[in-house]
């Protein structure tokens, strides 16, 4: 691991991104088409929008995550730009971890930006401790975008990659997935603690940030 | 080992066979379900096959990922086609057997789920495999393999926390087995086992081939290229 590989790559990936504006404006009208799509076609009360936000909020960032995820290693393969990062002597996971620093750095802004929609279209209001949400929002997140980074590094090297992408990310995430919306859904209605969803996020961060560090090389070097 | 193969198919075939007439004709009938419960001696063999497979991909992979051997690989893929096999059988008979008798086709129950979780991810394991261009399709495999096993604890616990806060789905009282049951059911087991070893032991034996072939031909083109004619 170096620092400065992984703060020099995120920089670029931010200065990119500040300059083109691709990735996260594709994530915010697709989450934004997402809220709009599933607030009429549910149309649920104040009550029952409690109790099934968590599932839709979570449904939706995930959706809109894929497309940033994406674009995360196509972007490089422009100009042999990976094939470069092959033979340099940078270690992988420094890239690895820069590349998800980025789309946590991305995610993080979409969610800030919809979370307020979310609030107007289906009358949220926590009836627990809602600096739970936070916790949860985070640990989620970074959930989220660890397993899809490494997941989009795979599927770079398959025919229609951008299919391949959620069908090899939603599978192993989903016991992440249930416990942000089970965490989620229990912040918001106050009926029962969060607690253990937040544990159990906590260890799945853990487990696939270090599995994905250490197993990352072998798939930078796959061709 | 290549006069081992029929053996070992006709001693399945009689195995399978005998393991049938015992589950149909031989063992008890149930109290309180009926003939229908007779589906137990085909969906738990299968799951314990099934999952067996799986464990069986997990080590071969392991084993690629340390050696770089490509008959583990091999194995590894056998192993996982044949337990998706499997596992698609024990969500076949696991709701035929579950709407007469719980009286709902399907329930967010722990094991259940983790079944569905697994065929999830060892489909998703077959897909890359399949579209992978990757001339290291292989290593990709591996490693996705080895990610699906470190989620399998994850998805037990997640799932175990999920049901207990929501209402217990109906399950028939557990409670302890007929010795004659357990007897049929054991041998049904040995069958699949069997079964499942020698499909696997034919579907690996085809993947070394087939790789051999390329092999051959990537060979040969390249000094056919070579050579003027």
């Amino acid at each position: 691991m170096s620092t400065g590989i992984t703060r020099a790559t995120l920089a670029k990936d931010l200065r990119l991104e500040w300059r083109s504006k691709d990735a996260i404006n594709s994530m915010l009208f697709f989450a934004l088409l997402v809220v709009v799509i599933f607030s009429f076609s549910f149309d649920p009360t104040a009550e029952e929008s409690r109790r099934i936000a968590g599932g839709l909020v979570w449904v939706a960032f995930l959706f809109a995550a894929v497309v940033a995820l994406n674009q995360t290693w196509a972007r490089e393969l422009r100009n042999q730009v990976l094939d470069a990062y092959r033979v340099s002597p940078a270690p992988p996971n420094s890239l690895f971890l820069a590349k998800a620093l980025g789309n946590f750095i991305f995610v993080t802004v979409l969610e800030a930006l919809m979370t307020p929609l979310f609030i107007v279209f289906y009358n949220l209001r926590a009836l627990g401790p809602a600096y739970q949400l936070l916790i949860v929002s985070v640990l989620g997140t970074w959930a989220l975008v660890v397993n899809g980074t490494f997941f989009a590094a795979m599927s770079l090297h398959t025919r229609s990659r951008e299919i391949m992408l959620p069908l090899l990310l939603f599978p192993i995430t989903i016991p992440a997935l249930l416990a942000m919306v089970e965490a989620t859904g229990a912040i918001l209605t106050g009926e029962f603690s969060a607690r253990f969803w937040i544990v159990l996020l906590a260890a799945y961060d853990v487990v696939f940030t270090m599995a994905s560090l250490f197993l990352f090389e072998l798939v930078l070097q796959a061709e | 080992m290549k006069r081992a193969f029929p053996i070992f198919a006709v001693l399945t075939a009689a195995l399978l066979s005998y393991g049938l007439y015992e589950a149909l004709v031989v063992a008890p009938t149930e109290q309180t379900m009926g003939d229908v419960q007779r589906i137990f001696y085909y969906h738990v063999p299968s799951a314990w096959t099934a999952f067996t497979l799986f464990f069986l991909n997990l080590v071969a992979s392991v084993w690629y990922l340390i050696r770089r051997n490509s008959k583990a690989d091999a194995l590894a893929l056998a192993a996982a086609e044949v337990g998706v096999v499997f596992c698609t059988v024990v969500l076949v008979t696991g709701p035929i057997w579950a709407r007469p008798v719980w009286g709902i086709w399907w329930t967010w129950d722990l094991r259940l789920t983790l079944t569905l979780v697994l065929w999830l991810i060892y489909v998703s394991y077959l897909m890359l495999r399949r579209f992978s261009t990757s001339g290291q399709t292989p290593v990709l495999a591996a490693v996705l393999a080895v990610l699906g096993a470190l989620d399998v604890p994850l998805v037990y616990f997640s799932i175990w926390f999920f049901r207990t806060q929501h209402p217990q789905p109906v399950i028939g009282g557990g409670g302890s087995i007929d010795p004659r049951m357990l007897h049929v059911l054991l041998i049904n087991w040995a069958a699949f086992s069997c079964f499942a070893a020698l499909v696997c032991w034919s579907r690996y034996h085809l993947e070394v081939l087939s790789r051999e072939v390329e092999e051959t031909r990537a060979l040969e083109s390249l000094l056919g290229a070579g050579s003027p004619r």
